[in-house]
């Protein structure tokens, strides 16, 4: 069993690097279109967004299917959402901006689609650097308390998506649908403890 | 007697991008059915099947020419897609031949004509423009067009025309994105009478000195440099003279974000997309934003237009 859970966890990181790998291929072969620093930002906002889901999918699974192993996953899957969280917005700070950082406070503050994202991003951070087995430790119950910070990531990264947006909401909906169902199957009503 | 040169639309079109085109229609081939291709290829890119001779441009200033490719693969066209991609792969669904025009309203003489007489009744030019997008990317594009006061000279507008309505096609079986009612079709823009007249102002018919592509609005598209894309309709049915402000699609859609005006201006930020500064297309990837002008770099042309008025206000 034991053997079987780290031979699983390497396959789902090899997995989780897909997006890394697809967007080179897509540089690669100079596929990337009329507007490749766009195509860049939303190939890993995207990205951002599904590893959020398949964070928040653990818990979930874990008690419709009465395996625990899920759990066992959810840190790696969290700190991929920081790490092409992070790409993101490195794509957005240095190659759509240029690192010409009052360019970026003013689109920052005067944008509220960047600044729900930008705030996503910030709150991302704490569980990344409380992530390690030591720091679960030392924290104890507070450790759980920060990391419900991630269900209010989750808003806030849907937002992003919903207000960067002009008309045709679709697709930002299709997140918006499966993070709500995710958040609302952690309510008490479907987690009364079965006897 | 005229000392401008005139050209034919081949000795405009250097061979790399005519070779674009030809991988473009090719490309195109793997989407259309084998009998749409043939239609296609016969007929150009619409109703028009060459573009009669005209005058080059004068002016191509510092502005590096965007690739047709990019011209014609990145579209904000609704009417096909909300995706920039939509437009390049839907747009051949939609017949524009026959197609005709109809000028009228408050005018001393109506008209209605296709696009073949109305090349024929106005010379057409070469213009070329930056078209900025109020998302924040911009394009500098080779039209091939005519004024469209010549145009609207033709109606002679009476004194109650204040405004020029533009109103585009609804046809949902060959405008597909047009099934969805995101936008209260069909498209519809308006630009004030001194607006309409003003020289930078043309009907554009063409692209690269060809046939203007359906995903870029053929047969007939109303460019107006010193906007923001969106006022520049595609696909235009109908020029109607009129005395009340018309009210456009994207502002029936959302009048806090998109107003009559939608001048390009960097100091009026847009709610969505910073209007300060813009990336070229077809720059490399490690090419930086460029700041974005007063009224697209036209402000010697048109700030008279706007004396007085708070900007912030008539945005």
């Amino acid at each position: 069993m034991k053997f079987n859970q780290t031979y699983i966890k390497r396959l789902i990181f090899i997995l989780s690097l897909w997006p890394l790998l697809s967007i080179s291929i897509y540089i690669f072969q100079d596929n990337l279109g009329a507007n490749p620093i766009e195509f860049i930002e939303r190939h890993f906002g995207k990205w951002t967004l599904i590893f959020l889901c398949l964070t928040l999918s653990m818990t979930p699974l874990r008690r419709i299917t009465n395996i625990s192993e899920w759990i066992l996953y959810r840190r790696m899957l969290g700190l991929f959402v920081f790490f092409y969280a992070s790409i993101h917005l490195l794509c957005y700070i240095g190659l759509d901006y240029h690192f010409a950082w009052i360019d970026i406070k003013n689109d920052i503050i005067k944008h509220r689609y960047v600044l729900v994202g930008f705030l996503a991003w910030l709150l991302l951070f704490p569980l990344a650097i409380t992530s390690s087995d030591k720091m679960i430790r030392r924290l104890k119950v507070n450790w759980k308390r920060l990391h419900r910070l991630i269900y209010a990531i989750a808003i806030l990264g849907v937002l992003h998506f919903v207000w960067l947006v002009k008309k045709d909401l679709t697709e930002p909906l299709i997140y918006a649908a499966i993070v709500s169902i995710l958040l609302i199957l952690r309510l008490d009503i479907f987690n009364r403890k079965k006897n | 007697m005229t000392n401008i040169k005139k050209i034919t639309s081949s000795e405009i079109t250097p061979e790399h991008i005519y070779n674009d085109r030809r991988n473009f229609i090719k490309n195109l081939g793997l989407i259309l059915s084998s009998s749409a291709l043939s239609t296609f290829a016969n007929t150009g890119f619409g109703a028009l099947s060459s573009l009669p001779s005209f005058t080059e441009s004068k002016d191509h200033g510092n502005d590096k020419l965007t690739s047709l490719k990019d011209i014609t693969s990145y579209n904000n066209y609704y009417e096909f897609g909300t995706s920039k991609s939509d437009p390049h792969d839907h747009a051949d669904l939609l017949k524009i031949d026959p197609w005709s025009i109809s000028i009228e309203g408050s005018v001393a003489k109506s008209l209605k004509l296709d696009v073949d007489d109305l090349v024929k009744l106005i010379p057409i030019e070469e213009r070329i423009y930056r078209l900025r997008c109020v998302e924040g990317w911009s394009m500098v594009i080779p039209w091939v067009g005519i004024p469209l006061s010549s145009l609207l000279k033709k109606v002679s507008p009476t004194g109650n025309a204040k405004y020029v309505e533009f109103v585009s096609l609804k046809r949902p079986s060959e405008m597909i994105g047009q099934k969805d009612d995101m936008l209260d079709w069909p498209y519809t823009e308006g630009l004030r009478l001194d607006e309409a007249m003003h020289p930078l102002t043309i009907l554009a018919v063409g692209l690269y000195g060809k046939v203007l592509p359906k995903q870029n609005g053929a047969p007939i598209r109303l460019v107006v440099p010193w906007k923001y894309g969106f006022k520049s309709i595609k696909a235009i049915t109908k020029i109607r003279l009129v005395e009340k402000m018309p009210v456009s699609t994207w502002m029936k859609a959302n009048s806090k974000e998109y107003g009559f005006y939608a001048n390009v201006n960097p100091e009026v930020d847009h709610p969505r997309w910073s209007q300060a500064t813009e990336r070229r297309i077809g720059e490399s990837l490690l090419a930086p934003r460029i700041k974005t002008e007063m009224f697209n770099g036209y402000q010697k042309e048109v700030a008279h237009l706007y004396q007085g008025m708070d900007l912030k206000r008539n945005f």
